[in-house]
């Protein structure tokens, strides 16, 4: 029983951070209605940032902030410079351009930090808790990605903007006859979701540690995990994140078959699907023909 | 009294075709003036020239501005109100949220005009919190409409308002139209098929027939016109 | 503007007759003259370009079923590099435990992945979008994984060995090129096969269904069952291709059928053009050289290099090199004679007419 409930919190850690990858992803789908499949190699390049900050002597929590910035900031500035261009294009062309950022930025990275692993400091202390079920870090990343949850369901809910957003994602002509400009909206969504990435990698970094290598594993159980939520809604993302997380945790200890483990977790998860074909918690847009 | 959008020598292009040749409109402020003429005249396209939704060329002079050169969101920033073709409305969203979109130039407190919007549209309020995207035909075509009101606009464009829509709902969205019209000291440039409800409600009124302008006047005037009743009021 | 701009029906070149024969009898023509052309190739190159030509092929092959699935019934797919490897066990399995000769594998991995296709397209039929592109992404991730485990059948990680084909005797051929004409015979009978569907009824259908599934289903259009039709196809020349691969490399292992493979699948119908049969071709040769040639552009950071040009095929040509160049040189040539074509140039006319 112990094990089991070990097994569980373990699987909510990792999937907090799966969910706040997929947070990142829901982000980009809700305001330019597409999956970004270079989240996590962004993020993995956001987190060298900040390491070369931390290197450079910068406090831990000034280099967070800084590297949020210069996240946002390129985030938007991909929107732009990327993939603006071919916003009229074939959905197929967008996906193939978000792949091609994956290979780039990889690519980058590996170029100019090299594919040594490094290590990465955590700003939570790893100390036991509640009796060696989970560690003070692993809450500390549950916190956080809770906390990016809570703030992003208040933007898009509370907020102009917000509203503003969803409306360009899904209608941009009629958002633009309602003053909205629907370009910078992109690119304002584009920037968060690279800051929620930043974070994600940032969390990530301490436990697998710091390689280019590191985000593609989280990419796929972080789309998994958004999808299973539901790709439209952050509180699916990370709902859909943490089921990720313990249902990859538990398959890989209490299943037999370790290699078949993606398998199955995946098995698992399309099971789910078929009875929900948007996710648990997406809808489905009604349509009047 | 000086009208408050003029048109003069506006062409609309779609893609490469030239489909509206040298237009000029203009409308009065405080009143309504009607753009009639069948199907593909240019009718559409016209409109999407003003709020720049199309290429085009020529002068559109909104009180003062010129708004050949801004781009669509300028130009609903400046107070044109377009409930466009198919009325756009956002179906994903609820009802009260499109009217929100519809505030969103005007700053954070949208609750008064949400009010009053209701008040010309009881059933939005009914269903205020439903997907716009559920409601019937008539009742989008009222949210596109209270939607473009939000925005506390000087001009009203309104695309076929009466498209696809049964002819008892018709009526009472033009007699909305009216009030409104009245009420909010909104000038209204209305494009139309159904000319004979039109022209009832209209001041002036043009007739657009493959890209051209070739009849103008008062709405009376185009009414009385012998051609005019036999082409396009079937009688 | 919807994102989402609408795909042109097949690209046709309907040049009016010419010097006295018809169009259809230019086409053939066209279609010999490229295929004697192909046949004559490898003679005139090395060895290893007989092998990459031939890798292109089988590229290619595997392309076209992409595009069957992704460009004409508009279902995107991440998982196409599973079916290729499934067709690749398949053929080596038979070759190595039970001695079935190389071109008789073929037969059994089309009729296996078409089957599994069917059976993925079941349950596919209740996705879209992003949903599709997860549930065959597991497929991708699935196949290296299972291939590991069933390592009684497969060999496990070691893969397994296959002897290459020897050419028929008498022909004078070393096996390379022999090879490379066995994969030609094949691509040729794939395209025209794709060609003959697509042209037909079953391709309006696939298109019908892609852009407007809801008046396609009103109009009588058994929407499942050409959607399940559509997967099954595309999965059966995708593993075709795989068997072809196991067959020319002689060598199968988990490693070689990475999602990288899928992805590469995806990058090489879009470059082509996904809703085309000819862009088949320029993908796999897209998938084949351009890693190559990054290599030699830059050896510090050569995936980038393969990244950007995915971008710049993107930007410069979005609906591939054949789906972009097609039309425009169907337009050029109706600047030659006038003739009625189907598509972009519809618009124009509305226009004029408004």
């Amino acid at each position: 029983m112990h094990q089991l409930l070990q097994q569980i919190f373990s699987g909510l850690a990792s999937g907090a951070i799966y969910a706040s990858l997929a947070l990142a992803l829901v982000m980009i789908y809700r305001a330019t209605d597409l999956v970004n499949f270079a989240q996590g190699e962004m993020a993995m390049f956001s987190t060298y940032i900040a390491w070369t900050l931390v290197n450079a002597e910068v406090p831990f929590w000034g280099a967070y902030l800084i590297t949020l910035v210069v996240s946002f900031l390129g985030g938007m500035a991909i929107e732009r410079v990327v993939i603006r261009p071919i916003e009229n294009a074939p959905v197929l062309a967008t996906v193939v351009v978000t792949i091609g950022l994956i290979l780039i930025f990889n690519s980058l990275a590996g170029w100019i930090y090299s594919y040594t692993v490094q290590d990465f400091p955590s700003p939570f202390p790893d100390r036991p808790l509640f009796g060696a079920l989970m560690t003070t870090r692993d809450l500390g990343v549950i916190a956080v990605t809770l906390a990016m949850l809570a703030l992003l369901f208040a933007f898009f809910r509370f907020t102009a903007t917000g509203l503003a957003m969803r409306a360009a994602a899904q209608n941009p002509e009629s958002a633009r006859l309602c003053g909205i400009r629907v370009g910078r909206m992109l690119g304002i969504g584009w920037g968060l979701a690279a800051a929620i990435g930043a974070t994600a990698g940032i969390m990530v970094a301490p436990v697998l540690f710091l390689d280019p290598n590191m985000m593609g594993g989280v990419l796929i159980y972080a789309f998994a995990g958004a999808l299973l939520g539901g790709i439209t809604n952050p509180v699916g993302a990370v709902v859909g994140g943490l089921i990720v997380g313990v249902t990859e945790n538990l398959v890989g200890t209490y299943l037999i078959a370790s290699q078949l483990k993606l398998t199955v977790a995946f098995a698992l998860i399309i099971l789910v699907l078929v009875f929900r074909p948007n996710g648990l918690f997406g809808t489905a847009i009604i349509r009047r023909v | 009294m000086a009208p408050i959008l003029e048109l003069r020598s506006v062409k609309a292009f779609y893609g490469p075709s030239e489909v509206v040749h040298g237009i000029d409109v203009a409308v009065e402020e405080g009143g309504m003036t009607v753009l009639l003429g069948a199907n593909g005249a240019g009718k559409t396209t016209t409109l999407r020239a003003i709020c720049g939704m199309v290429r085009r060329e020529g002068e559109i002079i909104f009180a003062g501005e010129r708004l050949d050169r801004r781009t669509t969101e300028d130009i609903a920033g400046l107070g044109v109100a377009h409930v466009p073709e198919g009325r756009g409305t956002f179906i994903g969203l609820t009802v009260e949220e499109n009217l929100r979109l519809g505030g969103y130039t005007r700053g954070a407190r949208p609750h008064e005009s949400m009010q009053r919007m209701y008040g010309y549209f009881p059933i939005l309020a009914a269903r205020r919190r439903q997907q716009a995207g559920a409601l019937s035909g008539g009742e989008q075509q009222m949210l596109a409409i209270a939607r473009a009101l939000m925005m506390a606009p000087r001009l009203l464009v309104l695309d076929e308002p009466s498209f696809g829509l049964a002819p008892r709902i018709v009526e009472d969205i033009f007699t909305i139209i009216e009030r409104i019209r009245r009420e909010e000291r909104v000038s209204v440039l209305l494009v139309e098929q159904n000319a004979s409800l039109a022209l009832e409600l209209a001041d002036h009124a043009y007739l657009i027939e493959t890209g051209c302008i070739v009849t103008s006047g008062s709405a009376k005037a185009l009414a009385d016109d012998p051609q005019i009743r036999r082409s396009y009021l079937g009688y | 503007m919807e994102k989402r701009a609408s795909l042109v029906a097949p690209e046709r070149l309907t040049v009016g007759g010419y010097a006295g024969l018809s169009a259809g009898t230019w086409r053939w023509i066209g279609a010999l003259v490229l295929i004697a052309l192909a046949g004559a190739l490898p003679f005139a190159l090395s060895k290893y370009h007989v092998f990459e030509l031939t890798m292109v092929m089988i590229y290619a092959i595997a392309v076209l079923g992409l595009n069957i699935l992704t460009g004409y019934n508009g279902q995107i797919s991440l998982g196409h590099g599973g079916f290729f490897a499934a067709g690749a066990y398949t053929a080596a399995i038979l070759m190595h435990s039970y001695g079935v000769p190389y071109w008789a594998t073929v037969p059994p991995a089309a009729l296996i992945c078409f089957v599994l296709g069917v059976l993925f397209g079941l349950p596919a039929l209740r996705f879209e979008g992003p949903y599709l592109a997860l549930v065959t992404l597991a497929m991708a991730l699935a196949v290296p994984q299972l291939a590991k485990y069933f390592d009684g059948w497969t060999g496990g990680l070691q893969g397994i060995n296959l002897a290459k084909p020897l050419p028929p005797p008498g022909l004078g051929l070393d096996r390379d090129r022999w090879l490379y004409l066995v994969v030609l015979a094949v691509l040729i009978v794939v395209m025209r096969v794709a060609a003959n569907m697509l042209h037909g009824r079953t391709g309006r259908a696939f298109v019908a269904i892609r852009d407007h599934p809801v008046a396609a289903a009103a109009m009588g259009i058994d929407t499942a069952r050409y959607k399940t039709l559509a997967f099954g196809t595309s999965t059966l020349f995708t593993g075709v291709a795989g068997a072809l691969a196991a067959v020319v490399v002689g060598y199968v292992s988990p490693e070689g059928y990475s999602l990288f493979l899928s992805i590469s699948f995806l990058v090489g119908s879009a470059v082509g053009g996904i809703a085309t049969i000819g862009g088949a071709i320029v993908g796999g040769a897209f998938i084949q050289f351009v890693p190559n040639l990054a290599n030699d552009i830059s050896d510090a950071a050569p995936w980038a290099i393969y990244g950007l040009a995915m971008l710049l095929f993107m930007y410069a040509m979005p609906r591939g090199v054949v789906g972009t160049l097609g039309p425009w040189l169907a337009r050029s040539m109706q600047q030659i004679r006038p003739q009625a074509t189907f598509g972009e140039n519809n618009n124009e006319r509305k226009g004029r007419t408004l």
